[in-house]
């Protein structure tokens, strides 16, 4: 039998082991955008810049990007409203037909992407809006309420519920209280679902190929390159992508894991 | 009047926070949904659809062999997914829910959200760079002098890709399960002379019951709904039923025979989904 210290530090080599696995592709995909070789492999070829260079030269590119901001705010801002909303209702009332609301709120996750790249290309077809870039900024707004929904709950969770009602008392209305008290209790966890429903935004592809037509970004950008031969440039593209949403949900865990609720002036 | 009395008896502020989610998620989610399942019973004249009522999309897709083995493929990988995933992640999530301090559990965790919101495609093209011919994995193996393998165009590499997409959630649901399993109940299997096997095997798999099967449940919808992985790393053949519903849009105008298949592939999970929550939340 082993003994049990031993079976600690197995268990503990074994998730690092899984920990390498998960992250193998993510530190492969930064080392090869530098590497110099137009395949990929070892041992590694000489340090260059000429995939960024590549990428940064391509005025594609910069279409891209322009499209993956635009939607990225409309979309993380629609989604923090319409997730405040949501919140807030779940977290102030009761009222008949709750579950089925909510259920509403919280689906789409669930549903595969593919599907509702589907769904979605049919109806914006409908409508008449396919191929804007309006199509993309609601369904990513469809994608980020639900995240944002869920991260803003759970700051509203550590409010006293007493607190609105001593605005009340107080003589606050209703309007006041929200603008006064709910909100700024709300706010860390609203820019974290701000900056989380942007990272959401920015990585989405399925839908984003279906529905957008010319308005290409960034992932889909990559998604092409990718039916194409093997090409380094995605190394470099992805290695973007990865420093812009990494930074942003490093932004957002920070104001998610702030202490203490910061106290109402 | 009835009628301003009932506008007047609505609480305006309520209705402010309530209805913001109601309108958007109807026009722009349940609406495309339901759609698309009309749309299965339409048709297509001279490359344009028309409006009908007709089963004859349907009757189409089920009379083709190719959607069949294409569903059994999907269903299996899905299935093969789900397995690898809840076992590789086990030890992992157990190790992390009961030999780590708090501090490291909450780093890790941080750590496993991160995948998340590095692009699948880039982290799909990198397994493909790894387990190409003349890739990395082969390079070195080739030094042990085995190899080289054939792992791209196989179910092994669309495992592989799977695994990418759904593993991180995996380990954060089974962990967040069983960080939360009371620890005397551990101590007191322990005391009545259970040892480490039997406590994992009666206590803690049905305490964790729950996380456990929610997370094989996202990984089993998340493997069934990509099309990335089987076809960059399993080279599409036979294709998934994701696979099949782009080909039929995208190069054969085909829009309602996509919607019959995507539309299968939503009862089909919609029943996994449930018969999975039964017997998660089933009074023992």
């Amino acid at each position: 039998m082993l003994n049990d210290k031993s079976i600690v530090w197995l268990l503990r080599i074994y998730l690092l082991l899984v920990f390498v696995f998960i992250f193998m592709p993510i530190v492969t995909s930064v080392v090869f955008s530098f590497n110099s070789d137009r395949f990929p492999s070892l041992p590694l070829g000489h340090f260059t810049w000429n995939w960024y260079d590549k990428v940064y030269n391509d005025p594609e590119t910069w279409d891209a990007i322009r499209t993956s901001i635009i939607v990225a705010l409309s979309a993380s801002l629609l989604a923090t409203i319409i997730g405040f909303c949501t919140a807030y209702t779940d977290f102030r009332y009761n009222f008949r037909f709750k579950n089925a609301y909510l259920a509403l709120a919280l689906l789409p996750p669930t549903i595969p992407l593919i599907i509702l790249a589907l769904a979605m290309l049919a109806w914006f077809s409908k409508l008449g809006i396919s191929g804007q870039i309006w199509a993309l900024i609601i369904a990513h707004t469809v994608l980020g309420a639900p995240f944002a929904m869920a991260i803003i709950r759970l700051r509203l969770q550590q409010m006293d519920k007493d607190l609105e009602s001593a605005a009340w008392n107080l003589g606050a209305s209703e309007w006041a209280t929200m603008r006064y008290v709910i909100i700024p209790f709300a706010l860390p966890s609203i820019i974290s679902a701000l900056c989380l429903t942007m990272a959401v935004s920015f990585d989405e592809f399925a839908i984003a190929w279906f529905v957008s037509g010319l308005n290409k970004s960034i992932p889909v950008v990559i998604l092409e390159i990718l039916q194409g031969n093997v090409d380094p440039q995605i190394n470099a593209i992805g290695s973007f992508v990865f420093a812009t949403t990494m930074t942003l949900v490093v932004i957002a865990q920070l104001f998610l894991f702030t202490k203490k609720p910061t106290t109402i002036k | 009047m009835i009628f301003s009395n009932w506008i007047r008896s609505l609480d305006v502020y309520a209705l402010t926070w309530r209805l913001p989610v109601i309108i958007w998620q109807v026009l722009f989610f349940l609406a495309p949904l339901i759609f698309m399942i009309a749309m299965s019973f339409f048709l297509v004249k001279n490359y344009r659809m028309v409006e009908a009522f007709e089963l004859v999309n349907w009757m189409k897709i089920f009379s083709k062999g190719y959607f069949w083995n294409s569903y059994g493929l999907s269903l299996g990988l899905a299935a093969l997914a789900t397995f690898t995933a809840s076992c590789i992640a086990f030890p992992a999530s157990y190790c992390l829910a009961f030999k780590l301090s708090e501090t490291a559990r909450r780093w890790a965790i941080f750590f496993l959200i991160i995948p998340f919101f590095t692009s699948y495609l880039v982290r799909t093209f990198s397994w493909y760079v790894l387990m190409a011919e003349s890739g990395v994995v082969n390079n070195i193996i080739g030094h042990l002098g085995i190899g080289p393998i054939k792992m791209l165009n196989t179910m092994f590499a669309t495992n592989i890709g799977y695994l990418t997409l759904t593993l991180p959630l995996v380990i954060i649901l089974q962990t967040l399960s069983m960080a939360s399993i009371d620890k005397n109940l551990i101590e007191a299997a322990h005391n009545l002379g259970a040892g480490r096997v039997r406590a994992i095997v009666s206590v803690i798999i049905p305490a964790a019951r729950i996380g456990l099967i929610i997370g094989a449940l996202f990984c089993f919808i998340l493997s069934f709904g990509d099309f990335v992985s089987p076809y960059y790393l399993g080279g599409s053949n036979p294709p998934t039923l994701p696979i099949l519903i782009i080909d039929t849009t995208k190069s054969g105008q085909q829009w309602p025979r996509a919607a019959v298949i995507a539309t299968v592939m939503m009862v089909t999970l919609m029943l996994v989904a449930l018969s999975a929550i039964k017997i998660a939340y089933k009074k023992r």
